[in-house]
């Protein structure tokens, strides 16, 4: 088969933020590129497009995964939950406040991703260490070295939603 | 990047999977968590015109881990993310739990799953090691029912398994690990891809050790000559480098931008010596 042939499309209904959303699109479109192209979610970013980079990185059904890894039409009858429903509307969510107060990006490219890597991290460990924090994240990617500021900024991120505060300081790896 | 175009089928169960494996033969290609598959269909090094994704298929304990008696069955759509967490694992297969937390990051682990990367038979996964480590039996389906393959009779060579082209994995099965098993999963990664470039797992129970590598030739095996040498006998740094000693000679070792075979020749002793050591230290 080449890439010239018609391709397959199939209508994909899914919930996105919690709202059903359908778009019919090509059975081989990845989840990323159906969220930004055919439902103008643009906060959820393309970087390595191999699964590597994390840029992509969306909530589907309560998981962080790569939506670069993802066949749109896999996810259908699931639940996504991208960057853009973190906050609501223009009110930060506490984890997008912490990162904000923490310089914990330089460019932003990765930041929709560690935001969400963020949000599911702290959903099963709400106060990780910093070598919780430093596994929870390595799944995604900053290329502004800006690490040692994302790990202050998951740090306040748990002391904010979830009061403690009682991480270890970092310790030399 | 899109794949190639290829028809998507999302079957009810597994049968109905094997039938469409039997109509199109080998211009299909089984998905799961598509994390091995999808890169290669990228890169056009794959183009299958029939993809049949597992993800829809129903059939009872796919998903579950159950321990029946002494008796351990993990479903294929098992992801690694379950098997680093679930306590049953934890409690009854701890070397597939802690190799687990090395499979490559949170995200990956949300997707990946235990009889994809089984099936894969990658030379750098980090499974093929644990389960050659833990013994047992890989649960394969075909058009005439199912079969159960010893884990040493699975993995063949590169890429490559016992599996017939229209059977499918649908379970791991074991001997659940007795009271007082210690276990380490050793693993030089790939800087960038988080590959092993060797990965060692040792379990140790009762006096008998089982040793597993991968990362070092086209496909992971048993260090058995170790396991013999320091089974039923004293475990300590002296015995196992005489057990390891020149363990890689005459082996066809792996030679590659991520590192060369005479780098790989002294990691394969190195971690064993690690792997073992540190589960001796936590069996009892």
């Amino acid at each position: 088969m080449t890439d010239t042939q018609a391709p397959a499309t199939t209508p994909v209904t899914l919930t996105v933020n919690g709202k059903e959303q359908t778009a019919t699109t090509e059975d081989r479109t990845l989840l990323v590129n159906f969220l930004r192209n055919e439902l103008g979610l643009t906060g959820t970013h393309v970087g390595c497009q191999t699964g590597q980079c994390g840029a992509c990185t969306v909530v589907l059904d309560g998981e962080a995964v790569k939506s670069c890894m993802v066949l749109a039409t896999q996810a259908a009858g699931h639940e996504v939950m991208t960057v853009e429903g973190l906050g609501k509307g223009s009110e930060l969510h506490p984890i997008q406040e912490a990162f904000w107060e923490e310089h914990g990006l330089q460019c932003g490219y990765c930041t929709p991703g560690m935001l969400l890597s963020t949000y599911t991290l702290l959903q099963d460990t709400p106060d990780p260490d910093d070598a919780a924090i430093r596994h929870g994240i390595e799944g995604n990617i900053c290329r502004c070295t800006g690490y040692h500021n994302i790990v202050k900024s998951v740090r306040e991120a748990a002391r904010r939603t979830s009061g403690t505060g009682t991480s270890t300081p970092e310790v030399a790896e | 990047m899109n794949p190639a175009p290829f028809t998507y089928h999302r079957p009810g169960t597994i049968a109905e999977a094997i039938t469409l494996l039997t109509q199109h033969e080998d211009e299909a290609k089984l998905i799961a968590g598509g994390h091995s598959l999808l890169p290669v269909m990228k890169l056009r090094l794959a183009e299958p015109a029939h993809l049949i994704d597992l993800t829809g298929a129903s059939d009872e304990g796919l998903r579950s881990v159950t321990l029946d008696g002494d008796t351990l069955t993990i479903g294929a759509l098992v992801t690694h993310r379950t098997l680093e967490r679930d306590a049953t694992i934890r409690q009854a297969a701890p070397l597939l739990a802690e190799t687990a937390t090395h499979v490559g990051d949170r995200q990956v682990r949300a997707r990946g799953t235990l009889g994809g990367t089984l099936a894969h038979a990658d030379p750098a996964a980090d499974y093929p090691a644990a389960v050659l480590a833990m013994g047992g039996t890989i649960v394969a389906q075909g058009p005439d029912g199912t079969r159960e393959i010893p884990v040493e009779e699975f993995f063949l060579g590169l890429l490559t398994t016992a599996l017939s082209p229209d059977e499918i994995v649908i379970a791991y099965r074991i001997p659940a690990a007795p009271a007082g098993t210690g276990v380490s999963y050793q693993k030089v990664a790939n800087q960038a891809s988080g590959y092993a470039i060797i990965g060692v797992a040792a379990q140790v129970s009762g006096g008998t050790v089982r040793v597993g590598v991968t990362g070092a030739t086209g496909t992971a095996f048993r260090a058995t000559a170790v396991e013999e040498a320091l089974s039923g006998g004293s475990i300590d740094a002296a015995a196992i480098d005489a057990a390891t000693a020149g363990i890689t000679d005459g082996m066809d070792l792996l030679d590659d931008i991520a590192a060369s075979s005479a780098y790989r020749a002294r990691l394969v002793p190195g971690l064993i010596k690690r792997a073992v050591l540190e589960a001796a230290g936590r069996a009892s």
